[in-house]
């Protein structure tokens, strides 16, 4: 368990990929600079694409937490 | 008594399912036991596919175009306004014209995408598209005056109707430049937001090579931020600035409005069951084709099988039978690689896409649809 505490949470479990990162990130596009935005996805595709887009666009990812059948990822806007 | 249908939009899902309930509940609506309503805010059909034709100079927006009133069955009641509020506890929609408010036993909303430009900045003064009547038409303005200089196409964020569109435009640049001469003077960039030239990795791994091979540069963690017209550069959110000289966009995409407002999803994009396209968060409610959210390609074939679904389970319902048909997933596209070839693909839930090797005769295919479109639309194909 993590005590981050997020701004916001994008729930895409469900969803295909890139359903979750797209989701991330149009969650981060309205996020002001320094928000966490928590992502709850159940596809492992998730697993390499959060990490891949997040060090890409210079956002910091803080956890990845691994929860029943999904994972949250929490991601600090840069 | 009468049980009310009312369908919401009047596009290739809603058209397809009205001619559909029309042919499959023939006696009751002869007997007066069930009556249907279609709603759509404009008079005519519109056939959206023609549009990626009409930048080259190709077709005109008004092959896609035709009068509602001649491709709908005269047992559907057809009414031309725009719905405004749908309130799912009292079974009833209000409309922003004249129309009196109308309550109904059976929704279903089939309202299409909403083009949202202004959510990113200078993108509505400074980039074209194909995916509206008037964004093709200026942009064929250009691309016919285009000799020199940098192409960009950007897809700015998913979901977005019909997936291959974006590729199709570059395949069909390239060729159509270098018909005329022009292509060693013009660079071409696609830009995609994920790691991918496309959201489906098969089809990724298909256009990549090709893209290689036909030299359309591309950039991928694109997600577009701002646009500056006065500097003609996009730059995105991952940091990287392209400059250009004509600036193609997929705008960002969202349902409609009420949909939100009624509680029935994010972004105007219905919550549905992908099996039974029932929406999740109301009673007797349906969604289907590019508003139900399903995860599949916004595309005219799935509003199409979705409208198959759709209309036995209402004739079902309607019945008092279970209702068993449901919707696999099941996606037809055409991707055209060129001015004179095409590749095709068919995938569902479970099955990915293998998308055929390019061919003059799947281009052909292509345009046949496209002209035969208007029998499906009747409900005849
Ligand atoms: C350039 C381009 C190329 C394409 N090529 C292909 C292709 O080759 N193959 C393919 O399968 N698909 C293709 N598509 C996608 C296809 O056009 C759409 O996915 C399809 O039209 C979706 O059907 P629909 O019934 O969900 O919505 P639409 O056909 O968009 O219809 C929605 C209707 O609802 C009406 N409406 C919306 N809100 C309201 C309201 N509040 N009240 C009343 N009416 C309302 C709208 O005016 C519209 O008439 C293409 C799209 C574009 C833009």
């Amino acid at each position: 368990m993590t005590d981050i505490e997020p701004d916001d949470t994008v729930d895409a479990r469900g969803a295909a990929c890139p359903g979750p990162l797209m989701d991330l990130i149009g969650r981060i596009r309205s996020a002001e600079s320094g928000d966490v935005i928590r992502l709850l996805s159940d596809t492992d595709q998730s697993l390499t694409d959060v990490p891949e887009w997040a060090e890409e666009a210079g956002n910091e990812l803080l956890a990845v937490e691994e929860i029943d059948d999904h994972n949250a990822f929490y991601v600090e806007k840069a | 008594m009468t049980e009310h249908v009312v369908i919401v939009g009047g596009g290739t899902g809603g058209t397809v399912l009205a001619n559909d309930l029309a042919d499959r509940l023939e006696p009751e609506l002869d007997a007066g036991d069930v009556r249907v309503t279609l709603v759509n805010d404009d008079p005519d059909h519109v056939y959206k596919p023609v549009w990626l034709y009409v930048p080259f100079g190709q077709r005109e927006p008004d092959d896609g175009r035709r009068a509602l009133d001649d491709l709908v069955d005269d047992a559907i009641d057809l009414r031309i306004d725009r719905v405004s509020d749908i309130d799912t506890e009292a079974r009833r929609l209000r409309f922003r014209g004249n129309s009196p408010p109308v309550s109904y036993d059976h929704l279903v909303l089939a309202t299409g995408s909403t083009l949202e430009p202004d959510r990113i900045p200078g993108l509505a003064e400074a980039g074209h598209d194909y995916y509206s009547e008037s964004g093709a038409t200026d942009l064929r303005d250009e691309l016919l005056a285009f000799t020199d200089g940098d192409l960009v196409l950007s897809v700015i964020g998913t979901p977005h109707m019909c997936p291959a569109a974006p590729l199709e435009f570059v395949f069909m640049a390239d060729d159509w430049l270098r018909e005329r001469g022009l292509r060693e003077d013009v660079d071409i960039t696609y830009t995609y937001p994920i790691q991918r030239v496309h959201g489906n990795p098969h089809i990724a791994e298909w256009a990549r090579p090709l893209m290689e091979e036909r030299d359309i540069r591309t950039e991928t963690f694109f997600n577009a931020e701002a646009i500056d017209p006065e500097t003609e550069t996009i730059t995105s959110m991952e940091g990287t600035e392209l400059e250009y000289d004509l600036l193609v966009t997929i705008p960002p995409h969202a349902g409609v409005d009420l949909i939100e407002e009624a509680g029935l999803g994010d972004d105007g994009w219905v919550d549905v069951d992908r099996h039974t396209l029932e929406a999740e968060a109301a009673e007797n409610v349906y969604a289907l084709g590019d508003t139900a959210d399903t995860g599949v390609p916004n595309a005219g074939s799935v509003a199409h099988y979705q409208a198959g679904v759709v209309g036995q389970r209402l004739a079902s319902k309607i019945r008092g039978r279970p209702a068993t048909a449901t919707y696999d997933g099941k996606t037809l596209c055409f991707i055209e690689t060129g001015m004179d070839a095409a590749s095709f693909v068919e995938f569902d839930y479970e099955k990915p896409p293998s998308p055929a090797p390019p061919s003059e005769k799947l281009h052909w295919s292509k345009l046949a649809y496209n002209e035969s479109y208007w029998l499906t639309a009747r409900g005849l194909l």
